[in-house]
């Protein structure tokens, strides 16, 4: 709270995505689409770190609001076509409702009640769109008629930029007055409550901004895919995917977010020729950085620094 | 006006009514104690004030204003503040940011911090004593200081009453009078204090007035000394009249080696002691109990004997040291624990559970050993194919000891049997242990808070204080000489 945005962690990572937005300049499509891919997941897992790391709430359903945010943009986009930044606008704002539609009640239920209702809306979520796949596009999938670019470097550079800024938000939130009130409500709520903090106000705060940067980022990704499907979006194991990452990075670092996002997506595609495999094999990185480095990856750099 | 009054508080709790009418009111620059013994309902009356649990009836009111039935960080922002007893400090964050915490306004628009706030959490800090460590982080800090952090939270919002949760448990005796010294610096600055613990001695240098409950009630209240020498306390802490049928310890034929001996045993738990030389001895057929207050050190004791938690010093069975040997070997060799928190298999039966302690015992035996315990608790008998988590409290004590029993051991440690059970269930427990007494020849070592329970067994007695033995004795020389220890 004292030591301000801007400390040697934050100016490392600005360094380190500064120089990532001069890869274009030298790597195939390929992989700069496939990073564009893996910033939109740091996002995510991002996000998903506010609340299981500061207001101590696992979500099980961080596809939830990532699913609403990309579908009501794309149906947006595929019906009447109005600018794309009104489409992610309404991405956004879906996520953000249906965040608060969630979180309301579930905040009431404690202990594991709280992730099993995560859990379930997914469930509902999924099921609604392959009912009516008539505006969904159903199984097959929703091809929405536009995207941002169809240049990969520019594609490339607005997820970059995209996941700097969230990253900074982030990071900054949970370092403030208000994300301190957060980790102290997700760590002794009797104790906040106490202090005179309105608990429930608090970690329904960061349930919306949870909810708003995974809608935001679910609709930009919508319109570089160019398409939305239930594999991509809303199924069970992206969001496995989003947890594992954030939790791999490190909990309470929302930065750790990213690099466990981006860790997984990139080290999942680079074993791809092994087939089946290769899943197998990141999931047991995976398990073993969680059992052996509770700190994630930020938490084994950090160790090595002496402080983190 | 006064600070805070509580007007004919009740709390029930489905059919348990943990407070009864209870009526106080505490002035600014007063310093009210609020004791009685475990499940007299102090902590009930404590929650309800907070707002954390809602009253059933009756009014609580802070500066004249009625909150009852407030949420929690409303009563906080009317004035109320609390010191708990666990420390739960942010870890990642530094003493003074700890501190800054409770200065912060209750607002999600409050992105970054006002240098007030810092200046405002360093002058709390100096107050309590924290100056010197500002920058540390928690982890790093003694258990005393801890509890500072806790202190300097409570009155950072300059709150008009503090509610004090056990202040001086763990607190060596050095520690302790600083601490008294604080909590008389918020009288001091106009405070009402309500300080909640379980006995009128460790407050009655402190408070004004002490207002004493038992199951729900209130017994006594006066000044400390009134309190304490008031018939019905006395004998909710001391039992009255005891008639003992202890036995001398010349009667026990190990007296040379006896069978187990603790020998100036040392336990820490991270920075905090939990026992300090601590030595008993038990001879074989003997009862012995071991007397004090929550957070004494009586599981700490047990632990240790079980092999459960590291100790340094030596514990020796029939002159054997059992270091080194694992929880399990000491378990199988028949020093067995009826644990405090019961720990039963609450999913399984009431005979099933039996069969689990039974398990190393043949066909026969087992059932030759269940006629027994069903005599000794007839009403496990009858509640035989019931799970053992819908039985009630005492049953499930009963159930807690009889397997205990079922192991057949050379040694039964018995861990608080009567924490949170009613007086008529604990008179059931001690018809029980009596026929034990008799029929079997059988150890015993009983910790207790209840000296009332406890006395009438025992041959001889320990009392536990602040992690040492402070005093050893037969149970009839126990009121005049450790008896003022404890009310």
């Amino acid at each position: 709270m004292l030591r301000g945005l801007f400390s040697p962690a934050v100016l490392i990572s600005l360094a380190v995505c500064l120089c990532l937005s001069f890869l274009p300049l030298w790597v195939s499509g390929y992989i700069l689409g496939l990073l564009t891919t893996a910033y939109y997941f740091g996002v995510f897992s991002m996000s998903w770190d506010l609340l299981f790391g500061f207001a101590n709430e696992v979500n099980f359903g961080p596809t939830f609001l990532i699913g609403l945010g990309a579908y009501t943009a794309g149906i947006l986009d595929s019906l009447y076509q109005p600018p794309l930044a009104l489409c992610v606008a309404a991405g956004a704002l879906a996520a953000v409702l249906g965040g608060v539609v969630l979180a309301l009640p579930a905040l009431r239920v404690r202990g594991p009640y709280f992730g099993l209702t995560t859990l379930v809306a997914v469930l509902l979520l999924q099921n609604f769109i392959v009912v009516f796949a008539d505006l969904t596009g159903g199984e097959i999938g929703l091809t929405v008629p536009d995207v941002i670019s169809a240049s990969d470097k520019i594609n490339y550079w607005i997820a970059l930029g995209f996941m700097t800024f969230s990253g900074l938000a982030l990071y900054g939130l949970s370092r403030s007055p208000v994300g301190l009130i957060l980790q102290a409500s997700g760590q002794d709520p009797v104790q906040a409550g106490a202090l005179g903090f309105n608990v429930v106000k608090h970690k329904l705060a960061s349930f919306i901004v949870s909810a708003l940067f995974s809608g935001l980022a679910g609709a930009l990704m919508v319109f570089y895919l160019g398409a939305a499907s239930v594999g991509t979006f809303v199924d069970i194991s992206v969001g496995v995917q989003v947890i594992v990452g954030a939790v791999l990075g490190g909990r309470r670092t929302i930065l750790g977010g990213a690099i466990g996002a981006i860790f997984l997506i990139c080290a999942g595609e680079s074993l791809r020729p092994l087939g089946d495999l290769a899943t197998f094999i990141v999931s047991a990185i995976a398990l073993v950085v969680v059992l052996a480095f509770p700190g994630g990856l930020i938490g084994l750099f950090g160790a090595k620094r002496g402080a983190a | 006006m006064k600070a805070l009054e509580v007007e004919k508080l009740s709390k029930r709790f489905g059919g348990l009514t943990a407070a009864r009418d209870i009526s106080f009111s505490i002035a600014p620059g007063e310093i009210l104690g609020l004791i009685g013994p475990n499940g007299s309902g102090k902590s009930t009356v404590m929650k309800a004030i907070l707002g954390v649990e809602k009253p059933t009836s009756g009014s609580v009111r802070i500066k004249g204003v009625e909150v009852a039935g407030w949420p929690p960080h409303k009563i906080a922002r009317l004035g109320v503040g609390m010191v708990f007893q666990h420390s739960r400090p942010l870890h990642r964050q530094t003493v003074l940011e700890n501190i800054a915490l409770a200065l912060l306004p209750d607002s999600l628009t409050r992105l970054f911090p006002d240098p007030a706030i810092i200046a405002r959490a360093k002058a709390i800090a100096e107050r309590v004593g924290l100056s010197a460590v500002l920058d540390r982080k928690p982890a790093t800090l003694p258990f005393a200081d801890l509890r500072r952090i806790e202190l300097a939270k409570a009155i950072a919002r300059d709150p008009a009453v503090v509610l004090v949760d056990e202040p001086f448990a763990g607190l060596t005796a050095r520690e302790t009078s600083a601490f008294a010294e604080l909590i008389a610096e918020m009288r001091r600055d106009g405070r009402a204090v309500m300080i909640v613990d379980h006995n009128v001695r460790s407050v009655a240098s402190l408070a004004n007035r002490v207002l004493a409950m038992y199951v729900g009630e209130r017994i006594a209240e006066g000044s400390p000394e009134e309190v304490m020498n008031d018939e019905t306390v006395r004998r909710v802490y001391l039992g009255g009249a005891l008639t003992t049928a202890a036995r001398p310890e010349s009667s026990f034929k190990d007296a040379a080696t006896p069978f187990l001996e603790v020998d100036s045993v040392d336990v820490f738990y991270d920075r905090a002691q939990a026992l300090e030389k601590a030595s008993l001895h038990i001879h074989r057929g003997e009862f012995v109990a071991v007397v004090g207050l929550n957070g004494a050190g009586k599981t700490t004791l047990f632990n240790a004997i079980s092999g459960l938690v590291p100790f340094a010093g030596d514990i020796r069975r029939e002159g054997q040291s059992l270091i080194g040997r694992s929880a399990a070997a000491i378990a199988r060799g028949g020093v067995v624990q009826a644990p405090e928190g019961r720990d039963l298999f609450t999913d399984m039966t009431v005979r099933e559970n039996l069969d689990m302690g039974g398990l190393r015992l043949t066909a026969g035996e087992s059932e030759e050993r269940l006629d027994w315990l069903f005599d000794l608790f007839p009403r496990l008998k009858e509640r035989l194919a019931q799970t053992a988590g819908t039985l009630s409290g005492g049953e499930q004590q009963q159930l807690t000891i009889a397997r205990a029993l079922m192991t057949k051991p050379d040694l039964l440690i018995l861990d608080e049997p009567t924490l949170g059970l009613a007086p008529i269930v604990m008179e059931q427990i001690s018809k029980a242990l009596e026929r034990l007494r008799q029929t079997a020849d059988i150890t015993v070592l009983l910790g207790e808070q209840n000296v009332t329970f406890a006395l009438p067994h025992a041959d001889r007695v320990y009392v536990l204080e602040h992690a040492r033995i402070v005093w050893e004795g037969p149970p009839e020389r126990f009121e005049a000489e450790a008896g003022a220890r404890y009310i």
